[in-house]
């Protein structure tokens, strides 16, 4: 895979020294837009539900987390011979990354990813904000705005309007440009800017025969201008488009098995629309049923299963796109982490920093990111959960400009500044 | 809801006797005052004309006008008629309760559903014990438990096929009532109290047959009552104690529970003794209901509370359990599960050594908090006016509970009967729901009633699957929310779905409009299906396009390149088996497209145009 050793490098060559001001910080990342062709894809997944980060990127080298977790942490991998790299002999212990750190042994399938060193973990990332409710980090994940409420927008939403200014991007503005599979648009997208909410492209057409579909489409661009007529007008042409480019052609390749489940097949969708040319750029899914309060179990488990079935659909979804991974970021996320402590009900209750991966041909993967602040008790947030060293705005920020070319980051995270580049790409 | 109690101290009986009392209805029923109905001047500055007053009425209160409904409103007169949809126990609804008692496992109680709709996995255990106790006999080990044989698949799908028909049943039945109740208001206050309350029914095995129960027993009795009954039904009702975790939520094994021993009377030679039975396992805090009970349920996330207030209502919430939840037993007070330590809540100090006063007393705070008496008129205000409700109703409405105690009915009044609610503004200003859509639709059409989950599955499909809202928020309440370009498609491949009969119950043609319509033709049939089904309503346009199939834009407008031809044109992606056969995978309910002709053609178009979107 060709990497972009060039500019990268140059990036870096101004940080290490020492020069970055922000508007130094702004020509690294306007350097790389000017670089980057056309057609990147940004993929977001939420892992709706505080998804319990300790157990799927495993601090197997740090004492503390097994004291903490006396009946639901996983196992350290063993050591096949003295000074030899630890393995994991079975499934029922840390798939190990780095000799620190590891991954839950549910995650196998991302294993071939990291050795190909395009998956990053990152960890200690998330939300600085306080809350502990679900909605409300959510809602401060998806708009971009931690402890603001009053943001209407998503930040890709954000991202989308900012870049539909440009004279040249909004003459070639498809209907497709952001899809969401879901049933409603995700608060994420939510906005100005235009944006598709599906969930099955199979059913993404008019139930209609002949001239009811011209009435119909008749009554949407007539009448007065609100979002029920907005909506509409755009549903009709995006139908359209999507009957003509066919994405329902393109079958799962080189070997690419998606899980049967809707998260599954939303991603093997995704990639369908990827190969069919249509314009896509922002694609996002969600899934559930992380919220472990209750019997999260350890190597297997309700958590165990929801990791396994999360692992095979992104690494079905990388193997099916081939080399067109060059393209494509896929970023996870989670509204917050859980309790570094178990509970009484061998589950976790809400947390605070969580875990995150960036996965693509342009990441600088095969390393762990992020600074790791421990897990004494001293150094636990509020006592009780792991610290935030990385603000997810740093994240997004970065992938934003230097993976999609946007130039101005605070527009899309307005209030915040990152410190410099993380490195991810 | 049954107590039940481990005899022993006094202190302990007397607790709970005094909580049994405590617990029920706590305030005096409500009565309609005198002056019920507004004053000729307050009907007089109505913006809304008195036509539009009456559609808005239905519309609002109800889930859709059926044929007929504008001339009953009319003939008793708006204000009356809502006065009276106020005070549902007065309206006669003994038909929907006879049609409904088809719902077989609506009426069972929750051990009798655990009984006779085992989950899946108990049956599996249950084949394998007595396959063990014959494999034993015969001197063969048991097979590992991870391995299943053909017997075992099919008792497995049967098991599952007959858990879904528990929740299938529960969709149906909400859909049935909804359609037929003359009780609509209460009907669509029980919708809006489902969605405050919102549970998950696929959050364990014990959930689906704990909800019909509450449904029944615990929202639709207080849906026009008192907020603080509402509350206290919602907080013992199993359902709710098993979704939110709180059945398992203990003192912690540091502190002080209320009591320190269980005992049971056991009969020895010198006569009865008690010995102490084994402790009830202490799991520990779990703060999940006590959250939500004050960010979800009455405060909302702004009322003014912190992490040290979920804490404490957390702990004043420990031993209220279930007995038995696997086989569906009722609500109970486990004082050896109860935090008895003392608790300082939203600034008020609860008293150590108490049992379910506790709680009671934090449902009591709750019920009686402003913020609280803000958040829900805010609620009903945005259910029932718009979606950004004009805050100096939202504060009347507020003042309103806060002065009657908290009574969702006057409350309610104070909104329905309001200015704001008839103003030009409120008028068709919000988008239905899914549900509110089928509803709509089926009513306006006159739909039969019928006991398949069919309906349900489309209200699924469009995007609300009832009680399968899996986090406590509950489905959206704006329209910004349920508008894109997605739903947009599946609102209209629905309208024509309908208009080709392809749902059970409708029958165009013995359709009240329908024989009527059928012998006109052109501009009139098209009148009368904007009559019919668009309260009259619809733009000179729109009118021109459903007459003509003619779309003034696209007529006046340049030729059409090759890329934007019809979608007609093409026939349709071939979907076969693309999708992948998974198990919970439907047939789309939506199904082929059915060719329309005439009057169906002009139905179908209606309940796919924007306007039918809007109530």
């Amino acid at each position: 895979m060709q990497r972009r050793v060039f500019v990268k490098s140059g990036a870096l060559a101004l940080v290490t020294m020492g020069l970055s001001p922000s508007f130094l910080k702004r020509a690294i990342f306007a350097q790389s837009r000017l670089a980057a062709p056309r057609g990147k894809v940004l993929i977001c997944l939420f892992q709706r539900g505080a998804a319990d980060a300790l157990n799927v990127v495993v601090p197997h080298g740090d004492a503390e987390y097994y004291a903490l977790r006396p009946t639901i942490a996983i196992p350290r991998p063993t050591k096949l011979a003295a000074g030899a790299a630890l393995v994991t002999r079975d499934a029922r212990a840390a798939i190990d990354l780095d000799g620190f750190f590891g991954l839950h042994p549910a995650l196998a399938p991302l294993k071939p990813l990291w050795d190909r060193r395009i998956l990053a973990p990152i960890v200690a990332v998330g939300s600085p904000s306080a809350t502990r409710s679900h909605f409300d980090a959510q809602d401060f994940m998806e708009t971009g705005t931690p402890d603001v409420k009053a943001t209407s927008d998503g930040w890709l939403n954000r991202y989308l309007a900012a870049k539909g200014t440009c004279a040249e991007c909004h003459a070639s503005r498809s209907p497709f440009e952001a899809v969401a599979f879901s049933p409603q648009t995700p608060r994420i997208l939510e906005g100005p800017a235009p944006s598709i909410a599906m969930t099955s492209l199979a059913d993404f057409s008019i139930r209609a025969t002949g001239t009811d579909v011209e009435r119909l489409e008749a009554l949407y661009r007539t009448g007065s201008a609100d979002i029920v007529h907005g909506a509409g007008a755009e549903t009709f042409d995006a139908v359209k488009m999507l009957r003509a480019a066919n994405p329902m052609q393109y079958q799962p390749e080189h070997g690419a098995e998606y899980p049967s489940s809707p998260f599954g097949q939303s991603l093997r969708q995704i990639a369908q629309l990827i190969k069919a040319g249509v314009g896509l750029e922002i694609a996002f899914a969600d899934v559930g049923g992380w919220d472990t309060h209750v019997n999260e179990g350890a190597v297997t488990g309700q958590l165990a299963s929801r990791l396994n079935e999360f692992a095979q659909a992104i690494a079905a979804l990388v193997t099916d796109l081939d080399d067109r991974m060059d393209d494509v970021i896929i970023l996870t996320m989670s509204e917050f982490g859980r309790m570094a402590k178990q509970n009484g009900n061998a589950g976790t209750d809400h947390g605070h920093a969580g875990a995150m991966f960036v996965i693509g041909g342009p990441v600088r993967g095969g390393r762990v990111h992020g600074r790791w602040p421990g897990l004494a008790t001293e150094q636990l947030y509020q006592g009780r959960d792991l610290a935030l060293t990385t603000d997810f705005r740093a994240v997004f920020t970065e992938v934003v400009m230097t993976h999609l070319g946007a130039v101005d980051g605070t527009r899309v995270f307005p209030g915040f500044t990152p410190d410099g580049a993380l490195g991810l790409l | 809801m049954t107590m039940r109690f481990q005899k022993g101290s006094a202190a302990i009986m007397a607790t709970l006797l005094a909580a049994c009392s405590s617990s029920a209805a706590r305030t005096a029923p409500s009565v309609t005052p005198v002056a019920a109905l507004p004053s000729a001047a307050d009907v007089a500055g109505r913006e809304q004309t008195a036509d539009q007053q009456i559609r808005h009425a239905i519309a609002r209160l109800t889930f859709g006008a059926r044929p007929g409904d504008y001339e009953r409103v009319r003939a008793i007169g708006v204000d009356r008629w809502i006065a009276r949809q106020l005070d549902p126990a007065r309206i006669d609804d003994r038909a929907t309760d006879a049609w409904l008692a088809r719902f077989r496992t609506l009426t069972m109680k929750p051990a009798d559903l655990a009984r006779d709709y085992p989950p899946p996995q108990t049956v599996l255990a249950q084949d394998r014990r007595r396959e063990a106790s014959s494999a034993a006999r015969a001197d063969s080990s048991a097979r590992p438990a991870s391995r299943l044989d053909a017997a075992d698949s099919v008792a497995l799908r049967d098991a599952r096929r007959r858990a879904q028909q528990v929740i299938d049943e529960l969709q149906a039945a909400k859909v049935a009532r909804a359609l037929t109740s003359e009780r609509q208001l209460q009907e669509v206050m029980v919708d809006f109290w489902d969605n405050h309350f919102s549970i998950f029914a696929g959050k364990g095995a014990p959930e689906r047959y704990l909800l019909a129960s509450f449904e029944r027993d615990a929202i639709r009795p207080n849906a026009l009552g008192k907020f603080r009954d509402l509350l206290g039904a919602v907080a013992t009702s199993p359902a709710m104690l098993y979704y939110l975790d709180n059945w398992e939520s203990t003192v912690e094994p540091d502190r002080p529970a209320l009591s320190t021993f269980t005992a049971r009377p056991v009969r020895g030679r010198l006569g009865v003794a008690f010995r102490p039975a084994p402790r009830p396992r202490r799991n520990g805090l779990n703060e999940n209901y006590g959250r939500e009970l004050l960010e979800l349920h009455t405060l909302g996330v702004d009322g003014g509370y912190s992490q040290a207030d979920v804490i404490s209502a957390a702990r004043a919430f420990t031993g209220w359990t279930i007995d038995r939840p696997q086989l569906g037993g009722g609500f109970v007070f486990r004082p050896a599960l109860h935090d008895a330590g003392e608790k300082r809540f939203l600034g008020r100090r609860l008293a150590a050594g108490r049992g379910m006063e506790d709680g009671e007393e934090v449902l009591d705070i709750l019920a009686r908090s402003p913020a609280t008496a803000h958040f829900i008129a805010t609620k009903l205000a945005r259910r029932f006016v718009s979606d950004s409700p004009p805050p100096a109703l939202v504060d009347r409405a507020a003042a309103t509970f806060a002065r009657t105690d908290g009574d969702i009915r006057e409350t309610l009044r104070t909104i329905v009967t309001s200015p704001e609610f008839f103003s030009r503004a409120a008028y068709k200003a919000k988008v239905k729901s899914p549900f509110e859509l089928v509803l709509s639709a089926l009513r306006a059409v006159d739909a039969a009633p019928d006991t398949t989950p069919r309906a349900a599955r489309i209200i699924a499909r469009l995007g609300e699957p009832l009680f399968m809202h899996r986090d406590p928020n509950g489905y959206p309440e704006t329209g910004d929310a349920w508008i894109n370009t997605g739903s947009i498609l599946n609102r209209i491949n629905f309208g024509l779905a309908v208009a080709g009969e392809r749902l059970p119950g409708v029958a165009l043609g013995t359709w009240a409009h329908g024989a009527g319509l059928d012998t006109l033709s052109g501009a009139s049939r098209i009148d009368g299906v904007i009559a019919a089904l668009l309260g009259g309503e619809a733009s000179p346009d729109t009118r021109r396009v459903l007459e003509s199939g003619v779309n003034p834009l696209i007529a006046a407008g340049p030729p059409a390149s090759p890329d934007t031809r019809s979608v007609a044109d093409t026939a349709p992606p071939d979907s076969g088996g693309e999708m992948g056969a998974g198990p919970a995978v439907h047939r789309d309910p939506l199904g082929a497209p059915p060719p329309l002709s005439g009057l169906r053609q002009a139905v179908g178009l209606a309940l796919g145009a924007p306007e039918f979107q809007r109530r």
